[in-house]
């Protein structure tokens, strides 16, 4: 049984939460590039030009890519055989986080009592932790600093299972276009289908923890992604909701079984500050 | 164009939707604690923190100070979520609110009403706007942290009249223009 300290999670974490919030990773940049070569409307491109100014200033680490440096949704593969000592997983993560949102001068944006007292708890606990238990004695941490704004534009339809692939894509591009300036577009939008409702939501948000455009390996499904993609960027909503061609960079979806009464479909909003990092311990 | 702050009834007249505007002078902060504190004291009939005639209010609550800086990154947060509290304050002299996304149509009609101007700053562009604030001063509410009531000083920052005095909304003509069947 291979062991791992509780205080190299924390470590990490933390390391990855400064790092998520100031580099973008180079295919969220490629593909705001891309869309400021196909952009057609001029002030869709200073947009785009601000964004990429944006990325090279936070780059030089002395200021993060958004105030906003989110709630830290952690995502952890954990091996069956690996052994966590010296303290327990959930604490490990959570400590890495109010280390990382504490030395790195992140935003404390998380608070406590939603409906009534909201306090700020001061050290951005607790993260949100997903936990999947896989073959094998590593860990992977992955670390996505998660904007508020866009994760306010999620939506859950419970679509009959007559409603089909139409129904998916007039809902989705529903929720895009009600959405509008509001979640800082050209987003990346992630959608799950099937499942239940918490699963569908949780695809919707584990589509997003794959490179900007990478297609769905399965065709049909790759398809819809495309399909998509095309309906909500013949919006006209633009980079910023000002109007332009490019309202999303990516579509991403992922599927999974359900129940014979239901269709569910979830839809994750991602900023185009596509932020998280990843590690294997 | 270039815009001087505070704004005044002439100013916000000649500002129409889609106009980009580089904005020079004192500018407040405020998001939603803050918002929520100021009409509570109203509410009660008491005197705000600081005067709002002619004042622009930026919707915006900003990562810490690193040491030897002004601020932290300062990009505008969703408008919408200030929509209850933005008629309120237009009502006793607020000219301007500068953020990102959709207000409401009671916003809308507030901003004819009072003579108010919408003004968008790029979102998730936060390190870049923090090159253009020269001045930062917490003037109440220290307590909310990153929700607390602040002062600028700002030099060029530039934002886009999203909705004007006249009715004009950037963000409608914008996607009428690019809107595929």
């Amino acid at each position: 049984m291979r062991e791992i300290q509780a205080s190299q999670i924390t470590d990490t974490v933390a390391r990855l939460a400064v790092e998520a919030n100031h580099y973008l990773d180079e295919d969220v940049v490629a593909a705001l590039r891309n869309a400021h070569a196909i952009e057609e409307s001029p002030t869709g491109r200073e947009v785009l030009d601000q964004l990429l100014t944006n990325v090279d200033i936070a780059k030089q680490g002395e200021f993060p890519l958004c105030q906003d440096t989110g709630v830290a949704v952690v995502s952890v593969e954990l091996g069956q055989d690996a052994h966590i000592v010296g303290g327990n997983l959930n604490e490990a993560i959570h400590a890495g986080v109010k280390k990382g949102y504490t030395d790195g001068y992140l935003r404390k944006s998380m608070v406590g009592q939603p409906f009534s007292k909201r306090v700020n708890t001061k050290d951005n606990t607790p993260a949100m932790i997903h936990t999947e238990i896989v073959p094998g004695d590593r860990l992977k941490i992955v670390v996505m600093p998660k904007g508020g704004g866009c994760e306010n534009m999620s939506a859950l339809g419970m679509l009959k299972p007559a409603d089909g692939r139409q129904g998916v894509l007039d809902f989705v591009t529903g929720v895009i276009d009600r959405a509008g300036s509001n979640p800082c577009p050209p987003t990346i939008v992630g959608v799950g289908i099937g499942g239940n409702a918490d699963h569908a939501m949780w695809l919707a948000k584990k589509a997003l923890l794959r490179p900007v455009g990478q297609a769905n390996a399965d065709e049909e499904t790759a398809a819809l992604e495309r399909d998509l993609l095309e309906r909500i960027n013949s919006l006209g909503i633009g980079p910023m909701g000002l109007g332009g061609r490019i309202t999303s960079l990516a579509v991403h979806a992922l599927v999974a079984p359900c129940h014979i009464a239901s269709m569910p479909v979830g839809v994750n909003v991602q900023c185009h500050s596509a932020r998280y990092k990843e590690a294997t311990l | 164009m270039k815009l001087a702050t505070p704004l005044t009834d002439e100013s916000v007249a000649n500002l129409r939707a889609g106009d980009k505007v580089e904005i020079t002078g004192t500018i407040l902060v405020a998001r939603d604690a803050a918002h929520k504190r100021m009409v509570e004291t109203l509410d009660r009939g008491e005197k705000l923190p600081t005067d709002l005639t002619g004042q622009v209010v930026y919707y915006m609550g900003p990562s810490p100070t690193k040491p030897g800086k002004v601020i932290g990154s300062a990009g505008p947060t969703t408008s919408g979520r200030m929509d209850r509290y933005a008629p309120r304050l237009m009502e006793i002299g607020l000219k301007g609110m500068i953020g990102k996304g959709l207000r409401a149509a009671p916003v809308k009609d507030a901003m004819k009403k009072y003579k108010a101007v919408y003004f968008a700053a790029t979102g998730g562009a936060a390190a870049l706007i923090a090159q253009r604030i020269k001045k930062a001063q917490v003037i109440a509410y220290e307590e909310l942290g990153a929700e607390a009531l602040q002062k600028l000083e700002v030099e060029d920052f530039p934002v886009i009249v999203v909705n004007d005095m006249y009715g004009g909304d950037a963000y409608e003509e914008g996607k009428k223009q690019y809107a595929r069947k």
